[in-house]
């Protein structure tokens, strides 16, 4: 192994250790600036949370690492995203193909109106993949990863309207890791969930990033604290601190953050 | 204390002023089926549906119209459905939200009013004049197609930005491109808003009467269509030809074929319906 080491392979590895980056990131809605300039570099296998108070930038900039706000009117950007030292915003990049790369979980729980099976299997089926052998497995596998699988086993056709929010929300993380992706953004994934849903779903991110990398934006100052391993703290559209959770949370260096986490502001 | 007592004798007063409103307009449709029902029920047989049309009133059927209907509406079905459906995805899922496309949703909003006749003109000139289809089924199909179109849009529109934006998200955010988010999520999940919407607008064009006679579809036929060029009648114009007949034999006629009409009109409100509170139980 170590003899067949080549140029490729060493680079590789030199950007394992930062999964993402941001260089001189600026996003506009027409006019509006709600990133002004953020340089940042997210570490591989690490949960990553984005805090700060409402209309900081912080979802705008989680979106960015999967074009979501691609579709959105009046967007433009300046600056480059990288991932796994690529710029995802060139020309020739596949949108696609980079959203199977990056999976998503939103902030309300949003299963297609389909069975709990269809659900699991969409990414998949959209990828052309028609081997019902194979479906099932990886739909089985997601569901089990997700701590979901005992809960459903028996009703896989059963409409996913019908689970539980927490069950819901678990059932759209699955979906996203049907997909085999290697990151997933969380936008503020437990804010429409009771305490125990919450409590699942953290216990899952803990696991999950031994396998992924996680970028997960909330507005629950001990959420943070508890599941992240790093913490960025947004405010009007500027990175303001970034550090291990430990040492955001106990001792800031900057005095907007301590207010902020102090619960002064925001 | 008095306020609270004249409060609540108006609430009382605007409930029973509502009821008589909401009551008048179903007596006098119950009126006007019951004295057709009186009219035309005794004459509704087999025989009726299957005859041809005659000179002699109890002799005289309404099979080529019936045949007619059925054509038209099959014809306009095929015609207005993929038609209206893709301008309505366009502009609803494609289409930037800028002023061309808002230009575009006025103007669609607005044909929907414009008065059918109109539109008999439009296809007189275009399709039986210009694309040389005669007074055929088909051009009648075509015109009865473009007068429901706008209503197909509109409706079909409303079903696809009924669906939450959340299952768009859901969908792209797993690598879906516009296409498959728009055929594996939104039409599914619209489909019975849409079929509703079409439904309606298919029972409006069974009911029109002046844009097929500006065509020249035919107040007698003595024979069903059997292809798509082929002259034809409607049931509104076989009612319309009776009706205008002095003799009181073919007013009976009239009577009846007004209630197979109706009948057909109700069946396919009623099917909508069904579709609509399926669907909504679906997403629900």
């Amino acid at each position: 192994m170590t003899q067949q080491v080549n140029d490729n392979i060493v680079d590789k590895s030199i950007k394992r250790v930062h999964k993402l980056e941001a260089k001189g990131v600026k996003v506009f809605y027409d006019d509006f600036a709600a990133i002004k300039g953020i340089d940042m570099q997210i570490k591989a296998n690490k949960v990553t949370a984005f805090i700060g108070p409402s209309g900081c930038g912080k979802s705008t900039f989680l979106r960015l690492f999967n074009r979501m706000n691609d579709y959105v009117d009046g967007f433009r950007m300046e600056g480059e995203i990288l991932i796994d030292g690529e710029n995802i915003y060139k020309k020739k990049v596949n949108v696609e193909q980079l959203r199977k790369q990056v999976g998503m979980v939103f902030q309300k729980p949003n299963p297609f109106p389909k069975s709990i099976y269809e659900n699991v299997a969409y990414g998949l089926k959209i990828q052309g993949i028609k081997d019902k052998k194979f479906l099932k497995e990886k739909v089985v596998e997601s569901l089990k990863q997700v701590a979901l699988w005992d809960e459903v086993k028996d009703d896989l056709n059963k409409s996913a309207m019908a689970l539980s929010g927490g069950q819901q929300q678990r059932l759209c993380i699955a979906r996203a890791l049907a997909v085999e992706p290697s990151i997933i953004l969380m936008d503020e994934p437990t804010s429409a969930l009771d305490p125990l849903s919450t409590s699942k779903i953290e216990e899952l991110i803990y696991e999950l990033k031994q396998k992924y990398t996680i970028v997960i934006v909330t507005h629950n100052m001990q959420q943070a604290g508890r599941i992240s391993d790093y913490t960025a703290f947004f405010y009007l559209g500027e990175l303001i601190e970034y550090d291990k959770s430990k040492k955001l949370f106990t001792n800031p260096e900057k005095q907007q953050t301590e207010n902020y986490i102090t619960g002064r502001f925001g | 204390m008095n306020n609270i007592k004249t409060n609540r004798l108006k609430d009382q007063l605007f409930k029973i002023w509502g009821i008589a409103c909401t009551l008048l307009g179903l007596v006098l449709l119950a009126i006007f089926i019951g004295s057709i029902l009186i009219d035309g029920l005794q004459r509704i047989d087999w025989d009726f549906i299957t005859s041809l049309p005659s000179r002699k009133a109890e002799r005289a059927g309404i099979y080529t119209a019936l045949m007619g209907s059925v054509w038209v509406l099959v014809l306009t079905t095929i015609i207005a459905l993929p038609l209206g459906i893709a301008a309505a995805i366009y502009l609803e899922e494609y289409a930037k939200k800028d002023k061309l496309s808002s230009l575009l949703e006025v103007n669609i909003s607005n044909l929907a009013g414009v008065p059918s006749i109109i539109y008999g003109l439009l296809g007189l000139e275009i399709f039986v004049r210009i694309a040389e289809m005669g007074s055929s089924v088909l051009a009648g199909s075509f015109t009865l197609a473009l007068l429901i179109l706008p209503i197909v849009i509109v409706s079909t529109r409303e079903a696809i930005k009924a669906v939450p934006q959340s299952v768009r998200d859901a969908s792209f955010a797993l690598g879906a491109s516009k296409w498959q988010t728009v055929a594996r999520q939104l039409l599914p999940a619209s489909f019975g808003g849409i079929l509703t919407g079409v439904i309606l607008a298919l029972s409006r064009a069974v009911g029109e009467t002046a844009p097929l006679i500006v065509i020249g579809a035919l107040t007698y036929v003595p024979f069903a269509p059997e292809s798509a060029m082929d002259e034809f009648s409607v049931l509104p114009i076989q009612i319309f030809n009776w009706i205008s007949r002095p003799q009181e034999g073919f007013e009976v006629n009239a009577a009846a074929a007004i209630i197979i009409l109706l009948l057909i009109t109700f069946l396919m409100n009623g099917i909508a319906v069904f579709f609509r509170n399926k669907w909504q139980k679906k997403l629900g």
